[in-house]
């Protein structure tokens, strides 16, 4: 066959197309039935426990994939993403940060979903080394505390706490600064103010109430904050826009919103919206 | 002198350049997007209270160093059998132990519910989340890096020098006064710069054992690292103040090692 070489150029550019656009069409294909590859969730640190078991049921689903996760303080994630981490799926503890990424036009707003519901609650060692029994024990002279920093989601609930309390006659101001006059120490995540209370390094902190479901070593005991004194945190889930595996990231993200992924959650301890 | 021949110079030439352009490249990054800030973000209170925070304990930790780690270098230079040797070594560890290591081991050994925490409780010194706990960290992984310059500058002392002291009726602390101290003095001073500057940087074993709060024990690390997170401009100026003083203190160490060797 004898071709013009203008013919055959456009003729090869034609062949190329078709090929692209099979495979594409072949992707989204894939898409809706079985995901393939790898990606990274990064995830909220009070999501530990909750997402491993999520990500091995996942890829148990899907036999062909692998989830990896980054867990770390929301804040730190958002910085992270924020400065070009290769995330594929961002789950955050608060929707503030989520926001901060969707500025960064790395997560599109539309996509970003409520997946789960947490509250804070008061922990201390079982020891109870400063005898706490209730609220107003927080204020009392000598009492160490920790809580998460206030960039951290739970950090801001728990500041949310203390401003909620202040404006109650039975706590009043001078409750919500001898409180903060007891603070030993702000941590980078929440999991990490856990850790120290587990140890028995302070005499209370402010966690979740799913972390204290993920303490299987029963170390510490509870304070309930009371609803009107509490913020519902709220959890959303979003696939990065530029995530190489966009299919996978999105099958993740439904998983965490199916029946089962929710079941999960549960189980941990959230709440489900 | 000889001229060594131009080729085979390149290939380390270009090594070269690449390594210093690995230190050299983030160093010119946060003086360039530090700068314009750096001003303004010098005045906030947290940033001040971290400079200062950080000044003070990095000067007592300075001053432990030397009172303890001058008397062990002694006795690990004047020593060498296989006991002293083991010693020698065990006081290298936390150079080479990861920070997260030495902040958990020293939570593990002097917190609340650690191996000696609870006596020190009830004797009424809490360690937890202090500001002693930042000093602490500070001389754990600081000292190492003085007491190993000791050492090397007891031992390079000339023995006979301190037998004829000896031998003219000279007690051993006039000996060590007098003799040891003076000729070890410039590798006691550039040890004791570089332990500083390391004890300045102090991050993993300080935000581990001694916690995160400003004016307590939020020191210039920790207050970057925090800040990366929500005030980038306070993060660079801290960065930026950091390693100018590394610089300076690396640089006086330098100077006095090339004085001493050149007297």
């Amino acid at each position: 066959m004898n071709m013009n070489p203008h013919i055959r150029h456009t003729f090869r550019k034609l062949i190329a197309t078709a090929l692209i656009l099979t495979t594409l069409f072949a992707g989204t294909q894939a898409h809706a039935q079985m995901p393939t590859g790898e990606i990274t969730v990064y995830a909220a640190a009070s999501l530990r426990d909750a997402f491993t078991a999520i990500g091995r049921d996942f890829e148990a689903k899907y036999p062909d994939t692998r989830v990896a996760f980054s867990f770390a303080g929301s804040q730190q994630l958002a910085e992270q993403i924020g400065y070009g981490a290769p995330a594929d799926v961002f789950a955050s503890a608060n929707e503030k940060l989520m926001k901060a990424v969707v500025k960064t036009t790395r997560i599109d707003a539309a996509q970003a979903h409520r997946f789960a519901h947490n509250q804070l609650v008061v922990v201390y060692p079982k020891s109870n080394p400063a005898r706490l029994r209730k609220l107003n024990d927080l204020a009392k002279k000598g009492v160490t505390l920790v809580l998460a920093n206030k960039a951290v989601p739970a950090g801001g609930y728990a500041l949310d706490f203390l401003n909620k309390a202040a404006a109650k006659p039975e706590f009043g101001l001078l409750y919500r600064t001898a409180v903060l006059s007891n603070i030993v120490s702000y941590e980078e995540d929440v999991r990490t103010v856990f850790a120290k209370i587990v140890l028995g390094e302070a005499d209370a902190g402010i966690v979740y109430a799913s972390d204290v479901l993920a303490d299987k070593a029963k170390a510490v005991r509870t304070i309930t904050i009371p609803v009107e004194l509490n913020t519902v945190a709220v959890y959303p889930i979003a696939p990065l826009v530029d995530s190489p595996n966009p299919a996978l990231a999105h099958a993740f993200v439904d998983y965490v919103l199916s029946p089962a992924g929710q079941a999960t959650l549960k189980r941990y301890g959230f709440a489900i919206p | 002198m000889p001229r060594a021949p131009s080729l085979p110079h390149a290939l380390p030439l270009v090594a070269a350049a690449a390594l210093l352009s690995l230190i050299v490249l983030p160093l010119a990054a946060i003086a360039v997007r530090g700068a314009p800030e750096f001003a303004a973000a010098v005045g906030a209170a947290e940033v001040r209270s971290a400079v200062a925070l950080t000044a003070w304990t990095s000067a007592i930790a300075l001053l432990v160093i030397l009172l303890i780690g001058t008397p062990t270098a002694w006795l690990v230079a004047r020593h060498r059998s296989r006991g002293w040797r083991i010693i020698d070594a065990l006081l290298d560890l936390p150079v080479v132990l990861p920070p997260s290591v030495a902040g958990l081991g020293l939570l593990m050994a002097f917190g609340r519910t650690g191996l000696i925490g609870p006596v020190l409780n009830t004797l009424g010194i809490p360690l937890a989340f202090s500001t002693a706990a930042v000093i602490i960290a500070q001389v754990f992984v600081a000292a190492p890096l003085y007491v190993r310059a000791a050492i090397v500058g007891f031992r390079s002392v000339d023995r006979d020098l301190e037998r004829v002291a000896m031998v003219e009726g000279a007690g051993a602390w006039q000996i060590f006064r007098f003799i040891t101290l003076p000729l070890a003095l410039p590798a006691l001073m550039a040890g004791a710069v570089t332990a500083w500057a390391r004890s300045l940087g102090e991050f993993g074993a300080t935000i581990l054992f001694a916690g995160n709060l400003v004016g307590r024990t939020q020191t210039m690390a920790l207050a970057i690292y925090t800040s990366f997170q929500s005030d980038l401009p306070a993060a660079l100026a801290l960065t930026l103040l950091l390693l100018l003083a590394s610089l300076t203190v690396l640089v006086t160490a330098r100077l006095l090692r090339t004085a001493d060797a050149s007297s």
